[in-house]
């Protein structure tokens, strides 16, 4: 064994440009796939993580009938006294904190533009909204009893030209199946650094909301944060017995798992393809490499080598430039990904997609599952592509292999 | 005793629609300890004969003995282990695996044959020692002369204590001077041990080494100045 590792090693040094540039590509292909692995990882995460954040919570108390889709008004559809709800959910430990918000559609024009929207209506109070208080750019957050106020996102203001104090129209539909209009003040740009949420999504007090869309003292849902996410299911069977529908995150957020899922089957197209430069510049290294010592494969052979030994020579030697080569990505991975995650990137086109809650930049983010997953993959397709030279090798016939 | 006896053996070659007969129908049989020289011009068929008797080519038709044991039905590994336990090969080219140093080299077919490192030691020093190369040991081959590189190659041939020692044209590549130390050192060696050599050459002051000398033409033993009875 030692003298089939010290062979290879002194084989590999042969050509040491040679064998340092199929580690180095082993590397790579190492590095990209910890990379990708990890940006896809940051990206989907720091999407749900936006959503339970701005949009789902942990946990959302609904009436039996409401329909999230239609955003639907009809007090049959809505929660009476969210209040009240609110102070009961409260009594449950678990639960961190709780509001209601009502969410409804409209059109926002100024001038001879309009939008529609999605507007919410919450408590400026609550302390699951103050994270839309600590994302004020310019102007200041909304005020419990503000009947004119509203706050719009950096890309909406930005599009339309707006700024603090300036009036704009909004069209809101309402329970009774109509529409009312009102003007209202922009009280301030807000940012949750989620570009899509950002563009789409107008804030008014809950009263104003509720009042404009004729919903009195009603919510379309109750918005919950739990102290632990994990205990969400829980959570949801101990409410189950309410007279409400309870949505878990993971249910409100399937379309986060659909989009991941489709993401990674489409990642391991490019995993292929990385790891398939990767083997054949491996496999072409070790093919030059046989023919290079034929001859020398005739002499161990002459000397009593068997076609297995001589192929465990060349599998050595994959094995060696595999281990360097992987080791090294593994280490180039970590630092590359763990710099990235800490300054984050900005990819615009991403932005665009609708429904995920995309963050403005992009935080890698390593699980130990791609980590290991990877790296074997890397480590067993560097071994694979290193059979057909092995192969090669162990078929040689002496005396076809002494001619060189 | 006989160490290899070849009958009736022809070796064809087929270039696309050229058959080519390098053998035709060869009878030789090697008792131990003799030093033995295939003589005949190129294309005489002597390096054909060495390797069906190194096994490390079969005959097309025909019959290989070493140590009385039929060998032409053995497969591809039982033919490399028969090899590695009882012949040593001498080749034309100075054929040490480069990146091995003398000594590595020369104990590379005791490591296959799965000799203890102790007895391993002693041999290759030994062997190295009976070569005159004790103090090129550690060197590697392109740090040694062809000479020496050849010297080495007989010592790893004789380091496995073989029944035949097999050497295609061992001084080709050398001028006189090595190529008559390499002959001293292997007529010794066969004195010393009775270890069996059997060398193609065409080189005359090579050939009167030989205790017997083998003709070959054409495919075929034209003369044998001492045929085994």
């Amino acid at each position: 064994m030692n003298q089939l590792f010290k062979m290879a090693f002194r084989d590999l040094g042969r050509n040491k440009r040679r064998s340092s540039l199929s580690a180095l590509a082993v590397a790579i292909g190492t590095t990209l796939l910890l990379f990708i692995a990890s940006v896809l990882r940051g990206e989907m995460r720091g999407a749900l993580q936006n959503s339970i954040r701005l949009q789902s919570g942990h946990l959302q108390l609904r009436a039996i009938s409401y329909d999230e889709s239609k955003d639907s008004l009809a007090w049959e559809d809505l929660i009476e006294n969210p209040d009240q709800v609110v102070d009961q959910l409260h009594s449950l430990a678990q639960i961190e904190s709780a509001t209601p918000r009502l969410v409804a559609s409209g059109i926002l024009s100024l001038g001879d533009q309009s939008r529609g929207m999605r507007i919410v209506g919450l408590d400026p109070l609550a302390e699951p909204n103050q994270v839309f208080r600590s994302g004020i750019l310019d102007g200041e957050f909304l005020d419990q009893e503000d009947h004119e106020g509203i706050l719009i996102g950096k890309p909406m203001a930005e599009k339309f030209g707006l700024k603090p104090g300036d009036q704009v129209n909004l069209l809101v539909n309402t329970s009774d199946g109509t529409v009312d209009e009102q003007l209202f003040t922009i009280r301030g740009i807000y940012s949750t650094r989620t570009p899509y949420f950002d563009d789409s999504t107008v804030f008014m007090s809950l009263i104003k909301a509720q009042t404009i869309t004729r919903t009195e003292n009603h919510a379309s849902l109750i918005f919950i944060l739990l102290q632990d996410q994990d205990q969400s299911e829980a959570v949801a069977a101990a409410l189950a017995r309410s007279n409400y529908q309870v949505k878990t995150w993971q249910q409100l957020n399937e379309l986060n798992t659909q989009f991941e899922d489709f993401a990674n089957s489409f990642m391991y197209i490019f995993y292929l393809i990385v790891l398939g430069i990767t083997a054949t510049v491996v496999t072409n290294t070790l093919v030059m490499a046989v023919y290079e010592r034929t001859r020398e494969i005739g002499i161990l052979s002459a000397l009593g080598m068997k076609a297995r030994r001589i192929m465990s020579q060349f599998l050595t030697e994959a094995f060696l430039l595999a281990t360097f080569g992987v080791i090294g990505g593994l280490i180039l991975g970590l630092l590359i990904t763990a710099w990235v995650a800490r300054v984050g990137f900005h990819i615009p086109a991403m932005t665009a997609y609708s429904g995920i809650l995309l963050g403005e930049r992009i935080y890698p983010f390593l699980v130990a599952s791609d980590v290991i997953g990877l790296t074997l993959a890397a480590y067993i397709i560097t071994l694979l592509a290193s059979m057909y030279p092995a192969t090669l090798a162990a078929r040689m016939e002496p005396v076809e292999a002494l001619h060189g | 005793m006989e160490v290899t006896k070849v009958t009736n053996a022809t070796r064809n070659f087929k270039i696309g629609e050229l058959e080519t007969h390098a053998l035709r129908g060869v009878n030789l049989s090697v008792n131990t300890g003799e030093f033995t020289a295939l003589v005949g011009p190129s294309g005489s068929g002597k390096t054909t004969l060495l390797q069906l008797i190194g096994l490390l080519d079969l005959p097309t038709s025909g019959q290989v003995f070493i140590n009385g044991r039929e060998a032409t039905g053995l497969s591809r590994d039982q033919r490399a282990d028969l090899r590695k336990q009882t012949i040593g090969f001498i080749f034309q080219f100075f054929a040490l695996i480069p990146t091995l140093t003398a000594y590595e080299n020369v104990e590379l077919p005791l490591l296959l044959n799965g000799i203890k490192p102790a007895e391993r030691h002693s041999r290759v020093s030994a062997m190295i020692e009976a070569v005159g190369l004790s103090d090129r040991s550690h060197h590697r081959p392109d740090q040694l002369s062809g000479g020496e590189q050849q010297r080495i190659a007989v010592a790893r041939a004789l380091s496995i204590k073989p029944s035949l020692v097999l050497a295609d044209e061992p001084t080709a590549n050398l001028d006189t001077e090595n190529g008559k130390q390499v002959m001293d050192i292997m007529q010794k060696l066969n004195r010393e041990t009775g270890v069996t050599f059997i060398f193609a050459t065409h080189d005359p002051r090579v050939i009167k080494y030989a205790q017997r000398v083998v003709t070959l033409r054409d495919g075929m033993i034209v003369d044998d100045n001492g045929k085994s009875k």
